[in-house]
């Protein structure tokens, strides 16, 4: 009797672990909403049905879940989507495994869309949009319009967080876009961008939070202007919305992959990174959500479809157009903005 | 017990016998001692010790001397002291008249207006944050009434500021003013206001002497309650506020998500935590908490 149960037992474990080896899963986190939603559908579901790996979704709170779980020794999350700014600073606090880039192939991306600890996984831009209602279809063209009051009157919305908040300002005080991260690279600079925002402040009606928020002031007519993500005013504009914004001038940004320091599937998730990096996925991204891919094949890619992809951040017309936006610049300066700007914010 | 203590010759026997009754008294309070310190005094302690590590998790000052150097938080501070105590104020102001005016309507009409009082309790704050930013914005209810009905001609700014932050704080924390109020003005006795009257009071003085002060204790307790829990909002100011009226937990939260270290947000905890400690002491030099909280004889 003791013998059957234990050759049951080691049976058992064997099978466990036989089954543990042949289904390999990875445990992905992302944003939620439709952002994730488009994630999903254009790259996780594909790729796991092609690759066999099996993909558990779930969403998360940011790099401040990473720190924790890594500090604690508790990593349950394999892949995690994050913007590139805090992705690079994360990589930097060492909360980061190395991304393998012999095994996920970047021959064909936008050369700034990747770095050490995160491959680009979407491109969006920070725009600034406009109520056709008040302003028409030709709104303002460039940040110095944004700035301007008299020729276009009325009110603004504006990021209540330092990123991406500074390089507009400085543009509208008359700092070529090639320059912008040179200017901000001392306190000085920065601080010039904070007096042109201190300009501005009495038409800022709200210092938005989330993407959620600037899209439902654009809806409800809460503010005539405000800064913020394309991708939302598309859809915002789907809902019925009277908005239209530019690229020119545009922050061009992405959003990324990264792998926590201790993922319990780490050479898994590197495999499944390098099949959703490939262009026949990142093709039928705009198809659910309109950002950009990272891989400049996808425009090349058969499935894309060519009107919707004119209207791309990343597509080549409308990137030359824009600033792209400097990691270095806020893996060094972030924490320092950041509290300047909320000097500002206060005052 | 005190007063049989120590007479005749039973003394030694009645004073162990009152030892070992104390010390069986505190060994039934255990478990509530034991569970204090473990979810209350050991993380308040972590957290004071996190909050004096540096960016390199060695001993520093600097998420204090952030505090100091950086003119943002003195003003996040006052902020903070500044709303929660107008969300205080506001609320006594239309809290004292409601529950005064529930303690004297009979008890089936009370209750059903209690109710009324109850039923924003007992719906989300989210969804109630999210209906004021509804009503009160720009093209919102109360300006496009307003303007239909020829009462100002402009949308006015009443979201988005202090205004809507303190118009959505005080209808959350009303309820946390007028129960205990309300309570404590049931249990005055209603024979007191009528000997004031037979004793040739006008209705105004029986109140202000009478009734008044017997209803302080409720009164009091109620402030607090809102005083305390408005010192840690989040929700209401961060999506009422426009993004201009910072309060200490918004700042927290930021701080956790920018510096690399816990210290950084611990800190600020740390201060509201004795700010909040002091403001209690202040209020205990004038008033007894615990009458205000029921432990009092």
């Amino acid at each position: 009797m003791k013998q059957k149960l234990l050759a049951t037992a080691v049976a058992a474990t064997m099978a466990m672990g036989v089954s543990a080896a042949s289904a390999d899963s990875v445990t992905i986190a992302s944003w939620g909403g439709s952002y994730q939603e488009a994630q999903s559908k254009a790259l996780f579901q594909p790729a796991s049905a092609k690759t066999g790996i099996e993909v558990k979704e779930e969403t998360y709170g940011g790099m401040s879940d990473v720190r924790l779980q890594v500090q604690t020794g508790a990593v349950t999350l394999d892949i995690v989507a994050s913007g590139s700014g805090s992705a690079s600073r994360a990589g930097a606090e060492g909360l980061l495994e190395e991304l393998d880039y012999n095994l996920i192939d970047v021959s064909t991306f936008y050369p700034t869309l990747k770095m050490k600890y995160c491959v680009g996984g979407d491109v969006f831009s920070t725009v600034y949009a406009w109520n056709t209602a008040t302003y028409g279809e030709n709104g303002p063209q460039s940040w110095a319009d944004f700035w301007d009051v008299e020729k276009f009157p009325g009110k603004r919305a504006y990021r209540g967080k330092v990123s991406g908040a500074l390089e507009p300002a400085l543009m509208a005080d008359g700092v070529a876009p090639e320059d912008v991260y040179k200017v901000l690279s001392s306190e000085e600079g920065i601080e010039r961008a904070l007096d042109k925002i201190r300009e501005l402040k009495p038409h800022i009606d709200v210092f938005w939070s989330s993407g959620a928020q600037h899209a439902q002031l654009m809806k409800d007519g809460e503010v005539d202007m405000t800064t913020g993500w394309n991708g939302r005013f598309d859809n915002a504009k789907k809902d019925g919305a009277k908005v239209a914004y530019s690229f020119n001038q545009a922050l061009l940004d992405y959003d990324c992959f990264a792998i926590p320091k201790g993922a319990p599937n780490k050479d898994t998730a590197m495999k499944f990174l390098a099949e959703i990096s490939k262009a026949e996925y990142q093709a039928n991204l705009p198809k659910y959500i309109t950002y950009g891919p990272t891989n400049k094949a996808a425009y090349d890619y058969p499935t894309i479809d060519q009107e919707v992809a004119k209207t791309l951040p990343s597509h080549p017309d409308n990137a030359k157009l824009q600033l792209p936006v400097d990691i270095e610049w806020y893996a060094k300066w972030e924490t320092i903005a950041a509290e300047m700007y909320q000097e500002m914010l206060t005052e | 017990m005190a007063a049989i203590e120590g007479t005749g010759m039973n003394a030694d026997g009645l004073r162990r016998d009152g030892f070992l009754e104390r010390m069986k008294l505190f060994g039934l309070c255990s478990p509530a001692i034991l569970l204090v310190l473990v979810i209350l005094v050991i993380p308040a302690g972590w957290l004071a010790y996190v909050s004096f590590l540096g960016a390199d998790g060695q001993f520093s000052m600097e998420n204090y001397s952030r505090m100091i150097s950086r003119k943002s938080y003195m003003r996040i501070f006052i902020t903070t002291f500044e709303v929660s105590f107008m969300t205080t104020g506001i609320c006594v102001l239309i809290g004292y008249p409601l529950a005064y005016f529930l303690s004297q309507l009979p008890a089936r009409i009370a209750n059903i207006c209690m109710i009324t009082v109850l039923l924003p309790f007992w719906t989300s704050l989210l969804v109630r944050t999210y209906a004021w930013l509804v009503l009160l914005q720009k093209k919102g209810l109360v300006n496009t009434f307003a303007i239909e009905l020829g009462l100002w001609d402009e949308p006015i700014k009443i979201v988005h500021n202090m205004t809507g932050t303190l118009i959505g704080m005080v209808h959350i924390m009303l309820p946390f003013l007028v129960l205990p109020l309300y309570a404590s003005m049931k249990a005055v006795n209603r024979d007191y206001m009528k000997a004031a009257s037979n004793l040739g009071a006008n209705p105004v003085s029986a109140f202000w002497t009478i009734f008044f002060p017997l209803s302080t204790p409720g009164l009091f307790a109620g402030m607090l309650i809102v005083f305390v829990l408005c010192l840690g909002f989040y929700v209401t100011p961060a999506v009422l506020g426009g993004g201009k009226v910072i309060m200490v937990s918004m700042k927290i939260a930021s701080n956790i998500e920018l510096f690399v270290n816990w210290g950084a947000a611990s800190a600020l905890g740390v201060v509201l935590l004795v700010l909040t400690i002091g403001a209690l002491w202040l209020t205990s030099r004038f008033v007894r908490l615990e009458q205000i909280v029921g432990g009092g004889h």
